[in-house]
């Protein structure tokens, strides 16, 4: 079948029912999207399709033929995406395994609301984060969001 | 030591520099390599390249705790580096094994990094930059003690001569290694104690980073594997037939006679394949094992006659008991836990002859080797671990290295040269994991007529990590890690007298993030509350005046109060609990605002967690640390437990192990303390009050005192 994904068209001899997320990583080898349950409860697999965020590791690869499909490597090609760029600022991963989820599923907030509130982070940031980074992720979208209050730092830029 | 390892040393050295282009400085090594290193001319922590960036070697592991930024912190405060010059690069496993495990200790456990390492590396920071001025000294002709070093920069005052660390790196490497070094007044640091950006971050943000799941080999076979779902079964046998018609899949082979795994040309398949693989599990007689056999075996415990007595105890508690105005005794119970890092157990393995490659996310590169020695009978130094970031690791991954052994076993099942990569499914990860002990606790305490706590008894009754995971005897019948937090109460009791109950069953039982730390202040700071309560007294003022003898304990308590305000009366329906503890070395204390509606539901207002490290190296970290404490508190106080039915784990993925996101995410303001003179932990204190200080807030606000949990079991839900 045919994926696209960041842009780039891909042949992939798969089974259809194989989910997208083990095509991403094992057979298109882009492994900053991540498997962490594989029942759609965590986000860490979190991709887009067609600008919608999507639990890949439950959308089987067939039914995203024909879509464009957007992993964590394809938002920008030098982590100079805003929302890459407050994550840094805001030293929001921990361990990072779940963060890619969690920019994927912030950058689709950001697009379809600029300027979310806290109910609207609390609506959309599903994913889970062990290491228990909500509060610095909530900050870092306020921040990109231009929500001025959150915006204090406790570091050195 | 013998020659052999000192020309091994010295082609390190030889290979270092030249594949750097720099030097590298001297000085004093930790543990065994010191004696044999004495008066060498290598700093194994220290290279000086060129061109004037300076790399100083990580030894331990990261998974999100920090330490690969702030253990190279101390370094570059001692040598006066600039931090903009700084590279930071892991110590090569192999090479330090090599080396009679110059590096010391890498294995990253027990919020340990800092506390265990700081001296090694801040000597390993004065003696290179003693060098650099003994070098500077001699090719200016200038008294060494007339030399600065100041960010990166070495200058001579009165001649005006100044010169870049790269410069003069060769010459230093030539310098005799000091035999000592005077470290700095700790008023002088410029490096530790500020918040510098965590190293390991840019790549969490693109993708970039490398965890042991990502890695990817040429010709790379993949596995999934069921290990026997009753602890301690094995297997009789198994049919493959049917998964081995299925496209991609290579072989089916079993694994220490307990499990069984797949291998396919991709992880899907083979995971897909295993669900058709029929196997006869032997339950081994742990068939039976329930909640209930647990529960009555700790009740049992908790009354028996025979238990180790801890070495603290002092005086004449049943005496004191008998004489007390007012005796208050109750049990806690605090449940099996899961760790359930976001990155599942798994490893890559790769036999070729003699070598054995392996990568896999870890907090033991120690445990990593010695597991390949293990299972394959290979020399330790023919592993190559590779270093990867943990997917977290919380303890899971420190302990037992179980899953590289069961990789290992695999790859030794396939043609020389095949990397395998097995990965646990979630459900496989819940489900054979070292869990945090059961425990239940009885308390009895008596209070005089001035309400003073005059006696006190403590029975612990919990398996042993120690004994079951590693085979060691308990000194004196007790295994410390369990019994931590009644060890030493910060609180001035005359007599006391506390003591353990082995009680061992067939669940595996690991180090989970705070360990004892995790479970004994739930008991411990609640019970207080409890007397605190029964003498008519609030429970912080009841603590301070049982804490006279415990000035830091009284510090870190005394601001967290101050900074919730906790003498001022909260709002209306707000309702606060405190507690206070003394984990890994650091102070901690912490006090929660909440309130609770008619049907349970509990909205906390706001926490304020506050620690006493000591001395603190980058305190945005500790802030960090604090903060996903508290998170992982919280999901187990609500929602955290693993029950045993028929021997096997219930729960098993996070549909059925909640934990906690980001609608729910309290508010957190962290008082951070760094009153000097000690060295504190950083990853694990935090978590330790919050448990207690939750719990006293909802009995505060609901009359109802929660001794055991998970609290959804009594009506309590949050909002
Ligand atoms: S791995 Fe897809 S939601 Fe968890
Ligand atoms: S940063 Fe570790 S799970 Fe989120």
């Amino acid at each position: 079948m045919e994926l696209r994904v960041n842009n780039e068209i891909h042949e992939v001899d798969v089974e259809p029912e194989m989910p997208l997320l083990w095509v991403i990583r094992d057979i298109l080898n882009l492994k900053g999207t991540k498997f962490a349950c594989g029942i759609s409860q965590c986000g860490a697999c979190t991709v887009h399709i067609d600008g919608e965020p999507v639990r890949s590791c439950s959308y089987p690869a067939s039914a995203a033929q024909g879509k464009e499909i957007t992993t964590i490597e394809g938002i920008s090609l030098d982590a100079s995406h805003p929302v890459q760029q407050a994550w840094v600022k805001h030293q929001v991963p921990q361990c990072g395994y779940c963060q890619s989820g969690q920019i994927m599923a912030a950058v689709s907030l950001l697009e379809k609301k600029a300027r979310p509130t806290d109910a609207d982070i609390n609506a959309a940031m599903t994913n889970i984060c062990r290491c228990g980074t909500y509060k610095r992720i909530r900050d870092a979208i306020h921040d990109v969001a231009g929500n001025t209050a959150e915006n204090t730092l406790a570091y050195e830029a | 030591m013998n020659k052999q390892f000192n020309s091994s040393r010295r082609k390190f050295m030889l290979t270092s520099a030249a594949i750097s282009g720099g030097f590298a400085l001297g000085l004093q090594l930790p543990a065994k390599a010191q004696d044999a290193v004495s008066g060498n001319d290598i700093n194994i922590w220290v290279q000086i390249n060129p061109d004037d960036t300076v790399t100083i070697k990580y030894a331990r592991c990261e998974m999100g705790q920090g330490s690969m930024t702030s253990a190279p912190q101390i370094v570059a405060d001692e040598l006066d580096a600039s931090w903009d010059q700084v590279r930071i690069e892991y110590v090569d496993v192999n090479e330090h094994f090599r080396m009679d495990r110059a590096w010391g200790a890498m294995v990253t456990v027990g919020s340990q990094t800092i506390r265990n390492s700081q001296e090694y590396l801040r000597n390993a920071g004065a003696s290179a930059r003693a060098m650099l001025v003994a070098a500077a000294a001699s090719e200016w002709g200038v008294p060494a003690s007339e030399i600065n070093v100041s960010n990166g920069v070495i200058s001579h005052a009165i001649s005006g001569r100044e010169s870049g660390f790269g410069a003069l790196a060769a010459a230093a490497a030539e310098q005799a290694v000091p035999e000592t070094v005077t470290l700095k007044d700790p008023a002088d640091w410029h490096i530790i104690g500020q918040s510098k950006p965590r190293v390991d971050i840019p790549p969490s943000v693109d993708g970039s980073q490398v965890y042991g799941v990502d890695v990817e080999l040429p010709g790379m076979v993949y596995a999934s594997m069921a290990t026997s779902p009753v602890f301690g079964g094995s297997v009789i046998s198994f049919d493959a037939t049917k998964a081995l018609t299925r496209k991609g899949i290579i072989d089916v082979v079993a694994i220490d006679g307990i499990a069984v795994a797949v291998v396919a040309d991709n992880w899907w398949r083979a995971n897909k394949a295993l669900e058709e693989v029929e196997i006869q599990w032997d339950t081994k007689g742990n068939g039976e094992v329930s909640n209930e056999t647990i529960l009555a075996q700790f009740n049992e415990s908790l009354a028996a006659p025979d238990a180790a007595p801890m070495p603290n105890n002092a005086g004449d508690a049943d005496q004191a008991l008998a004489n007390a105005e007012q005796v208050l005794e109750a049990d806690y119970f605090t449940p099996f836990l899961s760790h359930s890092p976001m990155e599942p157990m798994g490893a890559t393995v790769r036999i070729t002859g003699e070598r054995v490659d392996i990568w896999a996310s870890t907090q033991s590169p120690e445990g990593l080797v010695g597991e390949m020695v293990n299972a394959l009978g290979v020399e330790e130094e023919n592993v190559y671990a590779h270093r990867v970031q943990a997917g977290g690791g919380f303890g899971r991954r420190g302990g037992s290295s179980d899953y590289a052994r069961a990789a290992a076993l695999i790859a030794a099942e396939l043609p020389d040269g095949t990397p395998v990569k097995m990965l646990w499914t979630r459900e496989e990860d819940t489900q054979h994991d070292f869990y945090r002990p059961l425990a239940m606790y009885r308390l009895k305490g008596g209070l005089d007529a001035n309400g003073m706590i005059t006696g006190w008894k403590a029975r612990i009754a919990s398996g042993s990590i120690l004994n079951q995971m590693r085979g060691a005897p308990l000194r004196g019948g007790v295994d410390f890690t369990a019994v931590e937090g009644f060890t030493q109460l910060p609180y001035n009791i005359p007599d006391q007298f506390q003591d353990f109950k082995l009680t061992p069953t067939h669940v595996p039982l690991g180090f989970w993030r705070t360990v004892g730390w995790s479970q004994t202040p739930f008991a411990r700071e609640q019970f207080i509350d409890e007397l605190a309560v029964a003498a008519g007294e609030d429970p912080f003022h009841f603590r301070l005046k049982h804490m006279a003898e415990d000035e830091l304990s009284r510090h870190i308590l005394e601001k967290v109060a101050e900074a919730i305000g906790w003498d001022e009366t909260p709002a209306a329906g707000l309702y606060r609990g405190i507690a206070t503890t003394e984990p890994y070395g650091s102070y901690t204390a912490a006090a929660v605002e909440l309130s609770v509606n008619d049907a349970g539901v509990i909205n906390i207002h706001r926490i304020v967690q506050g620690i006493n490290t000591g001395h603190m190296v980058n305190p945005d970290n500790v802030i960090a640390q604090l903060e996903g404490a508290t998170v992982w508190a919280i999901s187990a106080a609500m929602w955290g437990e693993i029950n045993i039915d028929q021997g096997k784990v219930q729960e098993s993925n996070f549909h059925d192990y909640r934990l906690l996101r980001m609608a729910q995410m309290p508010v957190i303001d962290t008082v951070l303390e760094a009153t000097g003179g000690f060295w504190g932990g950083v990853g694990e204190p935090g978590q330790a009050p919050i448990l207690p200080a939750f719990c006293n807030a909802i009995a505060a606000a609901t009359g109802t005192r929660v001794r055991s949990l998970p609290l959804k079991h009594h009506g309590f839900s949050l909002a």
